[in-house]
């Protein structure tokens, strides 16, 4: 395996972004709202669409507040069809993520006359392709070491919110907090964060690390720092293995046909990928300690135990 | 009962589906327009406007191809509205879009294994057998989370997705390197491609459509008892997790025939929207049923049709779309959970809490005027009441007084007096007012003398409660309260201290 400057920018962007990303992630996972991110993923598409139908050119800066108000009308519109239709939440988020995509792909589709886009390179940005670049610290490596200081400030400034936020809403409303002012907040970072970070590394990776590392942390401790910091560092470690699985895999399965000379294969997706491992590690230790619920469905008691006799 | 509505379905289902594969079959009569089963786009040429000509051959399906996409799209609109509906009741709508994800590295495996054992990696049947197999195999990983480990559900289901279709888009890589050149049609998976389908894709689908009709059709009541009360479906002994592994097996099916015609990440849409929008028209579920295979049909025809006309419209993402303005008619306008409907119910309710608000306060008012109370009381309703009197007696606001007034007067229960500033109550009023009153009472003193309410709380409680009270239990309370004074007209309020005889009687 030949590792060059250019695997080493891999592996750091790689880090810093699936480290942005745990940090929303594991707050999204407590509200139980995992899905989002891939409802958002999805929903960009029409944000994306409109903000080159209307500057008619690739600029960075229209297109991430296309599909940031993309993220947010996403959010905000399965509030409305869970309140108003009564229509349960996954449902909800499916109906609107669903229609965002479609119009997207046909707005994609009438855009393509006027520039080059098509939806592949919206969801499947490559990390490989993003760090090469002309001066000595690629764009990606510093957009996303941004945005991770960005997180870790606004998750250190909002701590008790947020946490207060995701654990009891009803306690939040009552001490004074806006539990839906904070949730809508943490949906926006959310967005951003997704949107940022997708541009780079395409969505998939930021789907898995918006949830994996912060599940793979709950199962290892019911602390809420010590399930941030658990995160971040399943988040990282994720992405420098996912790097290497990315090298390795193709080699092995060229070995199988006799072929050697295959490129790597797409480093974000192994990430993902390697994020699912350690998932599994954690949930194998989680079940040795016995952490784990071993019993989901409770027996029925059928005789009085004596504790009950107190 | 419930035998007879799922014969009915699947009666329709049926005669749905054998007609489409008509469609299909029916091949010789016009082989002047085929264009064989080449897998080429219905139309290539880019014409903005169709020709009158081009529509009606569309809408006649007069084409060869045009009819075996529109059986195929049809078909699986069809089949995806039936096993969304029990799914979303099952309130598991997302499962789908796990399993969607889910399905790719089973299409890089199977190709892989395709090329090794040198057949061609691209038979349509491996390729599916593989996204059925890792679709089983993420469906088995999620329900494997939430039974085992304290992740949530949906937390499960977002894992469970990013890291297949991690491992999926890894593999898609992967085989595009590969020398043998063969993959290059794989990402259709992905996105899609109705109109690139055969006359052998569409077969797949309606036989697919079809089993999984006849399968809702037999496990019908089963399913129904799973999706309402799965608690009580296992008590009553029912194998809760077998049919719901036979519900999410459903889901594995119609979600890989629907990979071919469009893609994994609209394949959801149908199984979801369909579904969501007929829950609006009914509290049945056979009607339900129905009305979302009838609007998944639909949307695949209508995106279909769109798609042959404009050929730029992308064909999978225009049946989401229509299936999504379904969703957002009936949101609006549905029959039974529709805003207008909830809105016109709860405008009727507060219009006759108003009024006989209003009527209770203006014969509140009389009653306090007129001396001494209780007596009288034919005559008691005949005295004007003042809008301010009446206003500041029961702490309205202008606003709010002349919102009553309104509904008042377009009911023809009160007069304005000749000086404008006071009221009185119409002959309709009048008796209308006693009778508002009278259960108002009816209740307080059932509520005083067999509830142990204390007194002081018996207002408000009778205030919620008088204006769903019912003539039976007006009747029933009557009875109870029989032999009081004044029983027969309106009873005298009894939060004023009285002196009333109890009966040692119960409802």
């Amino acid at each position: 395996m030949n590792w060059s400057e250019l695997d080493t920018w891999i592996v750091i962007t790689g880090v810093l972004i699936c480290a942005a990303c745990a940090l929303p992630g594991a707050f999204l996972m407590l509200n139980r709202q995992s899905m989002l991110g891939d409802g958002i993923s999805h929903a960009v598409l029409p944000g994306l669409a409109i903000a080159f139908l209307l500057t008619n050119s690739r600029e960075v800066l229209p297109m991430v507040i296309g599909a940031v108000a993309a993220g947010v009308l996403t959010a905000v519109l399965t509030q409305m069809v869970q309140r108003l239709g009564q229509v349960e939440s996954g449902a909800a988020l499916g109906v609107v993520f669903c229609a965002l995509f479609a119009l997207g792909l046909i707005l994609i589709r009438v855009a393509s006359d006027k520039v080059d886009l098509d939806a592949d390179c919206v969801l499947y940005g490559s990390i490989e392709t993003a760090v090469v670049d002309v001066g000595r610290v690629p764009r990606v490596a510093l957009i996303s070491g941004g945005l991770l200081l960005v997180n870790i400030l606004l998750t250190l400034l909002f701590y008790k919110e947020l946490r207060i936020a995701a654990f009891d809403p009803a306690l939040a409303t009552t001490l004074g907090f806006n539990a839906d002012a904070i949730r809508l907040g943490l949906t926006v970072v959310a967005s951003v964060t997704t949107v940022l970070a997708f541009e780079s590394v395409g969505s998939i990776l930021v789907i898995a690390m918006l949830v994996v590392p912060a599940a793979a942390a709950s199962l290892l401790t019911h602390r809420l720092h010590w399930l941030l910091l658990f995160a971040l560092g399943f988040a990282a470690l994720s992405a420098v293995l996912g790097h290497i699985g990315a090298v390795t895999l193709p080699q092995t399965i060229g070995r199988w046909f006799g072929q050697s000379d295959l490129g790597a294969t797409s480093s974000a997706a192994m990430m993902a990928v390697a994020a699912g491992g350690l998932f599994l590690v954690a949930w194998l230790v989680a079940a040795i300690r016995g952490w784990t619920k071993s019993n989901p469905v409770k027996p029925i008691e059928t005789t009085m135990s004596p504790a009950s006799h107190r | 009962m419930n035998r007879a509505r799922a014969l009915s379905i699947l009666g329709i289902v049926v005669v749905l589906l054998g007609g489409l594969s008509w469609l299909v079959r029916a091949r010789d009569s016009h082989v002047g327009h085929s264009h064989g089963t080449s897998g080429k786009s219905i139309t290539d040429t880019a014409i903005e406007w169709p020709s009158r000509d081009r529509i009606w051959r569309t809408i006649a399906l007069t084409d060869y191809n045009t009819r075996v996409v529109f059986a195929g799209v049809t078909a699986l609109g069809a089949a995806s509205g039936l096993v969304g509906t029990f799914l979303l009741l099952r309130k598991r709508s997302l499962l789908s879009d796990t399993v969607s994800h889910c399905t790719l590295p089973g299409i890089g495996i199977a190709f892989l294994i395709g090329e090794a054992a040198h057949l061609s990696g691209r038979s349509l049947p491996l390729l599916l057998a593989g996204a059925a197999v890792t679709g089983v195999l993420g469906m088995l990983a999620v329900v494997t989370i939430r039974a085992r480990s304290h992740v949530k559900d949906d937390a499960a289901l977002a894992i469970v997705l990013s890291v297949f279709f991690g491992l999926g888009i890894a593999l898609m890589v992967v085989v595009q390197q590969l020398p043998t050149g063969n993959a290059a049609g794989l990402s259709h998976f992905i996105y899609g491609k109705a109109a690139a389908m055969t006359s052998s894709d569409a077969k797949l689908i309606l036989i697919a459509s079809i089993g999984a009709a006849l399968l809702c059709a037999a496990l019908f009541k089963e399913f129904k008892l799973l999706c309402f009360d799965a608690t009580f479906a296992r008590t009553q002994g029912w194998p809760t997790v077998l049919l719901d592994l036979a519900l999410m097996g459903l889901v594995v099916a119609v979600t890989v025939i629907g990979l071919q015609a469009v893609g994994l990440l609209l394949v959801v849409a149908m199984l979801i929207v369909p579904a969501a929008a007929a829950r609006f028209w009914s509290h049945r579920l056979g009607v339900t049923v129905l009305l979302a295979t009838v609007i998944g049909a639909v949307s695949g025809f209508v995106g279909v049709a769109a798609s042959a006309l404009f050929p730029k419209l992308p064909a999978g993402a225009v049946i989401v779309l229509a299936a999504v303005v379904c969703f957002a008619a009936s949101l609006v306008f549905g029959a039974e959970r529709g805003l207008c409907k909830r809105w016109l119910e709860q405008r009727r309710v507060q219009h006759r809490v108003a009024r006989q608000h209003l009527l209770r306060a203006i014969y509140e008012w009389c009653e306090t005027c007129s001396q001494p109370p209780g007596r009288d009381a034919v005559n008691l309703l005949d005295c004007p009441v003042s809008l301010d009197d009446l206003r500041r007696a029961n702490d309205w606001s202008e606003k709010r007084l002349r919102q009553l007034l309104r509904i008042g007067f377009a009911e023809r229960l009160i007069m304005l007096n000749d000086n404008r500033d006071a009221v009185h109550l119409t002959a309709e009023g009048k008796l209308e007012a006693r009778r508002v009153t009278r259960n108002h009472r009816l209740w307080e003193t059932y509520l005083l003398q067999y509830a142990d309410v204390a007194p002081q709380h018996i207002h408000h409680n009778a205030d919620e409660i008088e204006h769903v009270i019912e003539p039976n239990i007006v009747n029933k309370l009557e009875e109870l309260l029989a032999g009081r004074e004044g029983a027969a007209l309106v009873p005298a309020d009894p939060e004023k201290p009285r002196v009333v005889p109890l009966r040692g009687a119960g409802l």
